[in-house]
């Protein structure tokens, strides 16, 4: 009794009663909680979204660059009359669909057999290995296929060996596709596993004993159950590549300009900053588009 | 070498692609809205007087700020000039390395925002600066090696308007012609090996609007009757045929090289035998041991000269006119003409070259300079109004938009 009363009397730490006001009051929890990376958020991300589209209807003096602030939609006029940025563009989301459906090609056959045919032991060595290229750095990835598709490059060097003749894919478009399929493939591979392993057993099984041959079960039960992982996966492959400018740059070859570089060019080399905005708008609309596509097949629940 | 620098900032924005976009953007917007506004010429009108014409120079350099802040190629502010200015000035060197003329614009914005002192600014740059109220008139009383300078290189048009300096000359270079001695037994006499249907698929150029230049300048001797007599000032005719001729290279380009580092691989992969560059390329490329060689064809060449700029708001004007001072004597021009290949301004920076590294003046021509800046044309900013004043040439937003629609 009496060391009861002399727990009591001890005065309460700081931080004890700084939470328990916190637990008396929830809202001040959340909002506490919730500040920075909302402010982040706001500040950072939707700031930085209505600067650039308040930019993309500016322009600038040729001479000095320097912008001026008259409101028109030249820009936007300029990216949708010309032929050539409407070429850039098709080709920018061309590559993206190509790389995307590649890599579900080879995604799907390497995550179900990681999801449900590999041993734990097996499957724990193939995630390392479909992970282990993200630990070595991108320009590092992308200089090793210069390597083997140039000229003198391993590709040919074997090719020559072998009595073939050279493969003259280097610095083209083929060679960017190349590198794009590689470069994102874990970004597939990864959601699809997903998508396979919370596939129940039991589904699977049903399927067969209700007479349905493994094709067939693949087909109407497995597939369908795990679109919503791969449609997740091409949202990173789709995004990666309608963004990427450095493949182009370092890969592809006259004829291999994406979105990226336009932009690129017109901050770094022309300093046409409201046209780099409205080229840039046109990946936003695009992935918005795609984003509310993916919705609706259920891929964010996939995620 | 001035593209390393380029290819760093690459990789590092590589990760952030998109943000990069939407940072610029909103950099842009605010460096903009504190334009020098009215009194920026309207590429459509005459230019003027730069806004800065009538800024008093200094009469005399004062006591030493004790800092100086330089935006500079890579290679231009190497310790073993740097070191010798800080200890005699008592004047601490910053250097912000830049990659591309445009780089060195955005920097120098708005006077150089107070931060900047410095800028060595290719010829490219040098007008866009001047009209843009960033860098300031000089006093080039105040720099004794001024006097030494080849006769071509102490009021240059793109660097002094009016007869007001703008800046004091520092070195210069062609884009050369590279080629590979295993396909070409002589060096190719003409320029005319690029647009050559033979090297198809074997042909690089940069990556550069400006390389509209390069083919306006060949034009300009294959076709006399185009009457391009400066290729930079090219009237719509002119520059449809250049856009054209370009547009016939296209085939045969292998790659449009952005970095310095691409084209040496380009080469040394055997990817192309022929394609414009910069001496560094070739000199890197032959220390290699590859069987590269380069040239400036009987057309002549494009090329750059660097010129010492003062930002509008230097802070620290006293240690700047001690840098300029500095970099002109004939030891500074000759260690950084050698380090840097390429030839300095100042005459009497020969014999040092010869002093520093055998046959080193001959090999970067600075002893025959007068007939080796003949054969270049100095890059600079196309402008809407000719030099003639008359308002028909195709300005460089122009030149940008072709050369992506040539190249995408």
């Amino acid at each position: 009794m009496a060391a009861g009363v002399a727990v009591e009397a001890r005065p309460q730490p700081r931080g004890a009663r700084v939470s328990a006001a916190l637990w008396k009051r929830a809202w001040l929890r959340a909002s506490l909680v919730l500040t920075p990376p909302l402010a982040w958020f706001l500040v950072i991300y939707i700031a930085s979204l209505v600067v650039l589209l308040v930019t993309a209807f500016w322009q600038i003096n040729p001479l000095t660059t320097q912008i001026v602030h008259t409101w028109t939609l030249d820009n936007f006029r300029q990216i949708l009359t010309s032929s050539t940025y409407r070429g850039i563009i098709l080709r920018t989301v061309g590559m993206a669909a190509a790389v995307t459906a590649t890599d579900v090609i080879v995604a799907i056959p390497f995550g179900y057999f990681m999801a449900r045919v590999a041993t734990p032991r097996m499957r724990s060595a193939l995630f390392v290995l479909v992970l282990l290229p993200l630990w070595a750095s991108y320009i590092a990835r992308v200089y090793a296929w210069i390597l083997i598709l140039n000229h003198d490059g391993v590709l040919n060097w074997t090719l020559l060996k072998v009595g073939l003749p050279r493969a003259n894919i280097g610095y083209t478009n083929i060679a960017m596709w190349i590198v794009f399929c590689y470069v994102w493939l874990p970004f597939m591979i990864i959601p699809v596993y997903a998508a396979f392993e919370r596939v129940p057993h039991s589904f699977v099984e049903a399927s067969l004993d209700l007479g349905a041959k493994s094709w067939r079960t693949t087909r109407r039960v497995l597939l369908p159950l795990a679109l919503p992982g791969i449609v997740a996966g091409s949202i990173f492959t789709f995004s990666l590549t309608l963004g990427d400018y450095i493949t182009p740059i370092l890969v592809g070859g006259a004829g291999s300009t994406f979105i990226g570089n336009v932009i690129y060019d017109n901050v770094g080399v022309a300093q046409n900053l409201p046209f780099a905005a409205a080229m840039a708008f046109v990946p936003i609309v695009i992935m918005a588009v795609y984003l509310l596509i993916a919705r609706a097949m259920g891929a964010f629940e996939a995620l | 070498m001035r593209e390393r620098n380029r290819f760093h900032r690459l990789t590092v924005t590589g990760a952030v692609a998109a943000s990069i976009a939407f940072v610029a953007a909103a950099c842009g917007g605010s460096s903009g809205s504190s334009s020098t506004g009215g009194s920026s010429p309207s590429a459509a009108g005459g230019l003027g007087q730069p806004p800065t014409a009538t800024m008093a120079p200094p009469t005399s350099v004062g006591a030493g700020e004790g800092q100086l802040n330089i935006v500079a190629w890579e290679g231009y502010a190497q310790p073993q000039w740097v070191r010798p200015f800080e200890q005699q000035t008592g004047c601490q060197v910053n250097a912000k390395y830049a990659g591309s003329s445009n780089e060195m614009v955005s920097l120098m914005s708005n006077g150089g925002g107070g931060q900047y002192d410095l800028v060595s600014a290719s010829g490219d740059a040098d007008l866009r600066l001047i009209y843009g109220g960033d860098v300031r008139p000089v006093n080039v009383n105040l720099i004794p090696s001024w006097n030494d300078f080849l006769d071509f290189m102490k009021s240059p048009a793109w660097n002094t308007i009016n007869g007001v300096h703008y800046g004091v000359s520092y070195e210069f270079g062609p884009n050369t012609l590279i080629y590979s001695t295993k396909t070409f037994s002589s060096p190719p006499t003409s320029w005319a090996v690029i647009y050559d249907p033979t090297y198809s698929g074997q042909v690089t150029v940069p990556n550069n609007p400006i390389q509209i230049a390069d083919a306006a300048l060949y034009l300009s001797k294959k076709t006399p009757s185009l009457g391009i007599t400066d290729p930079y000032e090219l009237t719509q005719p002119q520059f449809d045929a250049t856009v054209n001729l370009l547009k016939q290279q296209r085939p045969l380009i292998k790659k449009y090289w952005d970095l310095a580092s691409q084209e040496i691989s380009l080469f040394k992969n055997g990817d192309v035998t022929v394609g414009a560059g910069w001496s560094y390329q070739t000199n890197t490329l032959k220390a290699d041991g590859a069987p590269i060689d380069e040239t400036v064809p009987q057309e002549g060449a494009t090329g750059w000269a660097d010129t010492w700029m003062m930002a509008t708001k230097a802070p620290h004007p006293n240690c700047a006119y001690k840098w300029m001072q500095w970099v002109t004597t004939p030891t500074v021009q000759a260690q950084q003409a050698l380090y840097f290949g390429e030839a300095p301004a100042n005459s009497q920076a020969c014999a040092e070259m010869d002093k520093m590294q055998k046959g080193g003046c001959a090999e970067w021509h600075a002893d025959n300079p007068e007939a080796y800046f003949q054969s270049i044309s100095f890059w600079k900013t196309p402008l809407a109004t000719c030099d003639n004043g008359k308002n028909e040439c195709v300005p460089y937003q122009d030149w940008v938009n072709a050369w992506t629609q040539v190249t995408s």
